[in-house]
């Protein structure tokens, strides 16, 4: 890739931020910087225009308020929108995957409209999914086994438009079998951990999204990652 | 009566709790006394001048710094000293003492609004509100809304608050009396936006005002500045504490401001605070095998960061210990809320059930580390002094092997 470096934005990290959501962004870059693609990292706080020139959005989760006020300003600014529209890729967490969705539930579990980019509503279940997770992914997207860890109390349901990310092996995850969702290059999940950094290949699969096919990363700077992913895997199994 | 037989039957608990080597036995006497008699807290804390401290990080210290100020009274002092914070922790320390006319509670975040119910206090003391063990604790938003609604209409209280935190100041506003403390905020992570209107909140240093509703940091009356307090009538005072770290100077400006409601002044108390030098473990120093160690606790990112703040600058290196058993949160991710890169320049060696977490998040900051097995392992490795920082179940593992230094 030459020109200017992959555009890497994070959405609201000052209301949509809570455990490591940092971390998928430094995981991202970091992917990056291995397969030799430049980066450059912007954070859009709330009171900030989105642009619509970014190359993979990242949304992270939060509490209720946040993320119903994160849903109206999304809405109203109309950036992230139109950037999925032109083709952006968007990987969403936690509450942030509820909001890409048609609507979600708020702080009474009244259904209030999200951003529609992808075809999920959400409502809030009876009780609080909160522990490892694991889950097999679709195998039209080639990965493997993903491990995380998930705290939230949603339900989604996908419609027509979407299809699942994965399968529960162990957890809750959309509170039907499956977990997370992805239409296009729009893709949500659960999953904190976080999810990136227990799953570099997800984090590979937003990037060729991004920028196609990936040069190989040497092995010896995918060691630690893949001892913590055999520790987790193994100790979530059991 | 009932309240004496069950804090005797708890008493009786804690004791063969201690006998048979689980713990400091105050736990399980508060649990079943507190089972005996529902009512026990409040029975114990009838006719007593109650003050409870929470916030997600300083508790214990807070409540130390503040039960040593007191002591300028000359009178007993009921206290939960080695963090039992819920309510049979409570119970226990009350029961303990119970001549003693003062009580200085750490209370868990979450337990607050319960236990003002029962305890009536006279001082409520809030330090902060960050991100912690959030697989278990109410989120902090929802806490803090908690917090405001326990204040509303509860006479004679007065809050101590960081007017510098604005979750902490926005929940504290609806008490009926207020100090307000700068103590500062060194993260801000949970708090960019306003906890009433929820806009990107205008922040100038420890200044801060929300643009579009009336929510702003209130005046303040006590003030942490530098190395100094300025009590609330302007004075400034070298603090020079034994407890090192911008935290717990923020921690020791509460205590005074807590302790003059009392009528201790600064100059009655600080000569006490400086004398504390380690808390329940926390910043002792102790050999072993030759080396200094100084053991540093902290549970959260908000917390690792205020103790980047305490440990030697390089090459002096340093053990990093990370659990993730109940007490300390099953989910690891807080640990890339942290930024390590201060730790350049030294060595690094991580231990605990979760080091691998640890490794992962370390080599994605560039930052050289060794897997070791334990503090002895660390310890064998290097020569001269060595500073250690875990979360807490990692730190208590650390202490069983150094021999429970207290």
């Amino acid at each position: 890739m030459t020109g200017r470096p992959l555009r890497l934005v994070w959405v609201y990290p000052d209301l949509l931020s809570t455990y490591g959501d940092r971390g998928n962004l430094i995981v991202l870059e970091r992917r990056a910087r291995l397969h030799g693609i430049p980066t450059q990292a912007i954070g859009v706080n709330s009171d900030q225009r989105v642009p619509s020139d970014g190359d993979i959005y990242l949304m992270g989760g939060g509490e209720d308020l946040p993320q119903i006020l994160a849903a109206r300003r999304l809405r109203a600014d109309g950036g992230l929108r139109a950037a999925a529209a032109s083709g952006a890729v968007v990987f969403a967490v936690c509450a942030g995957y509820q909001l890409l969705g048609t609507e979600f539930g708020g702080v009474e579990g009244q259904p209030l409209p999200g951003l529609g980019l992808l075809d999920i509503r959400s409502g809030r279940g009876e009780q609080r999914s909160v522990g490892e997770i694991l889950a097999d992914v679709d195998p039209a997207l080639g990965l493997p086994r993903l491990t995380g860890f998930e705290n939230h109390q949603g339900v989604t349901h996908l419609g027509p438009g979407a299809r699942p990310l994965s399968r529960t092996v162990r957890g809750v995850g959309n509170g039907d079998g499956t977990e997370g969702a992805y239409a296009g290059r729009v893709l949500g999940t659960y999953l904190h951990g976080p999810a990136l950094v227990r799953n570099p290949a997800l984090a590979d699969l937003l990037l060729s999204w991004a920028v196609g096919p990936l040069r190989p990363v040497a092995p010896q700077d995918e060691e630690w990652a893949r001892r913590l992913r055999g520790e987790r895997l193994a100790a979530a199994a059991t | 009566m009932r309240a004496r037989l069950a804090t005797t039957v708890g008493g009786a608990a804690g004791r063969l709790s201690r006998l048979a080597g689980r713990g400091d036995g105050s736990v399980i006497g508060g649990r079943i006394g507190l089972w005996l008699e529902p009512d026990l807290l409040s029975m114990l804390a009838a006719g007593r001048q109650v003050i409870l401290v929470t916030g997600t990080n300083g508790k214990t210290t807070t409540t130390r710094l503040i039960t040593a100020g007191l002591g300028a009274l000359g009178q007993a002092v009921a206290s939960n000293g080695f963090g039992a914070n819920m309510e049979e922790g409570l119970a226990a320390a009350l029961g303990q003492a119970p001549n003693a006319p003062y009580a200085v509670l750490e209370v868990d975040e979450k337990y607050l609004p319960r236990v003002i119910r029962a305890t009536a206090p006279r001082v409520v003391v809030l330090l902060n509100l960050s991100r912690d063990q959030m697989d278990r604790a109410a989120e902090i938003w929802l806490l803090a809304r908690r917090w405001r609604d326990a204040f509303g209409g509860v006479p004679g209280m007065r809050v101590v608050a960081n007017a510098d935190d604005p979750l902490v100041a926005w929940a504290a506003a609806s008490a009926a009396s207020v100090t307000w403390v700068s103590a500062g905020q060194r993260w801000r992570e949970d708090s960019w936006c306003c906890p009433q209107c929820g806009s990107h909140l205008r922040r100038d240093g420890d200044d801060w005002r929300c643009g579009e509703c009336s929510c702003a940091r209130p005046r303040v009356s006590w003030v942490l500045d530098g190395g100094k307090v300025i009590d609330s009538a302007g004075r400034a005072h070298e603090l020079d504490l034994a407890l090192p770290g911008r935290a717990n100077r923020a921690n020791a400006v509460v205590a005074l401001a807590v302790v003059e409601v009392f009528g201790i002044t600064v100059a009655q108390a600080l000569p006490r605070l400086r004398e504390v030098t380690s808390v329940a473990g926390r910043y002792t120093q102790v050999e072993r095998r030759g080396r200094p160690l100084r053991l540093l606790l902290a549970k959260n990112p908000a917390g690792w960061l205020e103790a980047f703040d305490v440990v030697d600058p390089p090459p002096t290196p340093i053990v990093l210990a990370v659990n993730a058993q109940e007490p300390d949160g099953r989910d690891t991710s807080w640990l890339w809320d942290v930024d390590y890169r201060v730790l350049r320049g030294r060595r690094v060696f991580v231990t605990g059930e979760r080091r691998l977490d640890l490794a992962v998040r370390l080599e994605a900051d560039g930052i050289g580390f060794e897997l070791v097995d334990g503090i002895d392992d660390a310890v064998d490795r290097v020569e001269g002094r060595l500073d250690v920082l875990a979360n807490y179940t990692a730190f208590q593992q650390i202490r069983a092997t150094l021999g429970r230094v207290s």
